[in-house]
């Protein structure tokens, strides 16, 4: 098809010699074409990803902030030691908060992929949150858990929850918060591996006379694993590294790796550690595909995104 | 994400899937219907709580919204402008969005040309840088940046703001018109240069208003992401303020109401756009329906 499409552009009505001049553009249009993006990621994020880690091997004068290198890697280990309960309690909220989602949004996907009438206005109601800014939809939901407020107001005068009863500044209100704001990062690589189900093995199915439930636990579930796996890892990764839930709707005692990630670069500044502590982050995440690459490597993760 | 750009061509389920062998409807038949809108309640529930709350009556010295309902007013709708620093933290996000949006609609637009239309070394590579910088972290692209212009010693402003966000929104651009226009006919422009079009003409006569709309919903989704960026922004923004910014900054003293009238007003043009976006998609499918016949 691209052959087709390559020749006809280019060639087409014009004389040889002209045809000529544009096998040299040919080559070189991809890079002319695509040139400017590709440039700016690579220099303001790939770059940036490799200073990072030759930040997290520096030394640095704590008074001037000059840094250089050092090939220390000293603050590998210290920053594991300091921070190791905040990096796993991180893990713990994000994991949390991904499989809830997960459970929580198959469903809807499902019903969207496969029984929905008007998926597009569907699809676009699972973008609805991203309309409002995070950090309003974070203190939306301070204000949904709040003692005082609409929901846990209303329990404890009907008296279904006792008076002491409290949500925010728990690891609930950090998990619940996270699984609201990232929920679209789970739902639309899920719809994605639904949609792409192929009907007639459904078909096949029922004309072996499955049942319903049997289509779905035999041929459904099984044809949508990469796409859940997929779902989890484009959640999971990015919630692990979120400070603003932990801030708005935790405690002193439910801060995440983010919040001392942030503290370290903007307060109080200690680039070395901060560096470690991101680079730790990121070496998480791309174990995480490779591992997903590993198992279900037939088709590649980027195909969800 | 690139699923909103593909056109509804697709058959619906109810088409394909065949009725299975006991299609008496049961009352399981409305569990799913059923869970989906108490699902896409919880959606909204924030959303409701963000615009309710903008109509509550503060009584504080410094206007505050209180967590308890205290009556209904339209007062900060009023006096929408009434905090200092906060509208012109709301311009700032405006202004710098849209200029993300410009610059990024283009060159993710040409970058997806490319991959989409040649083969070249690099593609896979450039694949995975795309995808690496969707699924990477916020905190580690901000953080990573700040280090990066901490090192070239660059004094963080407006333009490092605009260069972060331009570098996150510009592969979601990309994977959007890349979805659109891998579902694109060629023969369409072969048609066009059959009748002696040049490349040029054929792009903006062909190409171009067939694209549209996925560059269109990649737009949307890059002037969304910008204009409600806080963590890679509260790393290289330096003392420049934009809204997100601000609000966050109110959140442990409390925020004045007319943050959640101003949220009110996004959210209301993000839906006001959406919404024109699908009609006007509903009626181009319908108008081609009837040209087919």
């Amino acid at each position: 098809m691209e052959q087709h499409v390559r020749t006809d552009l280019r060639g087409g009505l014009e004389p040889p010699a002209e045809r000529r001049h544009n096998r040299l553009g040919r080559t070189l249009s991809p890079y002319l074409l695509g040139g400017p993006a590709l440039l700016w990621l690579v220099v303001f994020f790939l770059v940036p990803l490799v200073t990072m880690v030759s930040l997290s091997i520096q030394t640095c004068d704590s008074f001037t902030l000059a840094c250089k290198v050092t090939w220390h890697f000293g603050e590998f280990p210290n920053v594991l030691s300091e921070f190791g309960g905040t990096f796993v309690r991180s893990l713990l909220y994000a994991g949390t908060a991904t499989l809830v989602t997960l459970i929580v949004s198959f469903p809807v996907t499902y019903w969207i992929a496969f029984r929905a009438k008007r998926k597009n206005f569907f699809l676009l109601m699972l973008l609805v949150p991203f309309f409002v800014s995070f950090v309003i939809r974070t203190t939306a939901w301070q204000f949904l858990l709040a003692d005082q407020a609409i929901l846990l107001g209303t329990l404890k005068n009907l008296h279904v929850l006792p008076e002491n009863f409290h949500i925010l500044a728990t690891g609930w209100a950090v998990i619940a918060g996270i699984a609201y704001n990232y929920l679209p990062f789970t739902a639309l690589p899920l719809y994605v591996a639904l949609e792409r189900i192929d009907r007639r093995l459904l078909e096949a199915s029922y004309d072996l006379y499955a049942s319903r439930r049997i289509a779905f636990t035999r041929v459904v579930l099984p044809l949508s694993i990469p796409g859940i796996f997929a779902a989890f890892l484009l959640t999971f990764v990015p919630a692990s590294g979120d400070y603003v839930n932990a801030f708005i709707l935790g405690g002193t005692n439910n801060l995440m790796i983010g919040n001392i990630i942030q503290t370290k670069f903007l307060t109080l500044p200690d680039y070395p550690a901060a560096s470690a502590l991101s680079v730790i982050l990121m070496v998480m995440m791309l174990v995480g595909i490779a591992l997903y690459s590993r198992v279900l490597g037939s088709r590649t993760i980027e195909e969800y995104v | 994400m690139s699923t909103l750009a593909e056109s509804p061509s697709i058959p619906t389920a109810k088409e394909l899937s065949p009725v299975p062998r006991d299609s008496r409807r049961k009352w399981t038949y409305f569990v799913l219907p059923i869970y989906s809108s108490f699902f896409f309640l919880y959606l909204v529930i924030p959303i409701s709580v963000m615009i309710l709350y903008s109509f509550n009556v503060s009584r504080s010295a410094l206007p505050q919204v209180t967590f308890k309902w205290q009556g209904f007013t339209t007062q900060w709708y009023h006096e929408w402008n009434g905090i200092p620093g906060l509208t012109p933290a709301f311009f700032l996000s405006i202004k710098l969005a849209l200029i993300v949006t410009v610059i990024s609609a283009i060159l993710g637009t040409l970058l997806a040309l490319s991959l989409v239309r040649y083969q070249f070394r690099g593609k896979g590579a450039t694949n995975q840088v795309l995808f690496a910088n969707i699924a990477a972290p916020e905190i580690v692209l901000g953080a990573s940046l700040l280090g990066f212009f901490i090192t070239l010693n660059l004094n963080r402003g407006f333009s490092t703001l605009l260069i972060a966000h331009v570098m996150f929104c510009v592969a979601y651009v990309t994977i959007t018109v890349r979805a659109r226009l891998s579902g694109f006919d060629p023969m369409l422009e072969q048609a066009a240069q059959d009748l002696g079009a040049t490349p040029w003409v054929t792009f903006w006569k062909v190409t171009l208003p067939l694209i549209f709309p996925g560059i269109l919903a990649g737009a949307l989704l890059a002037f969304a992401l910008s204009i409600d960026d806080f963590v890679t922004s509260n790393f290289v923004s330096g003392k420049t303020i934009t809204f997100p910014l601000w609000v966050y900054g109110a959140v442990k003293v409390g925020i004045p109401p007319q943050v959640f009238v101003l949220g009110t007003a996004i959210f209301l043009a993000g839906v006001i756009l959406a919404v024109v976006n699908l009609v006007f998609q509903g009626r181009k499918r319908v108008s081609s329906a009837a040209a087919e016949e």
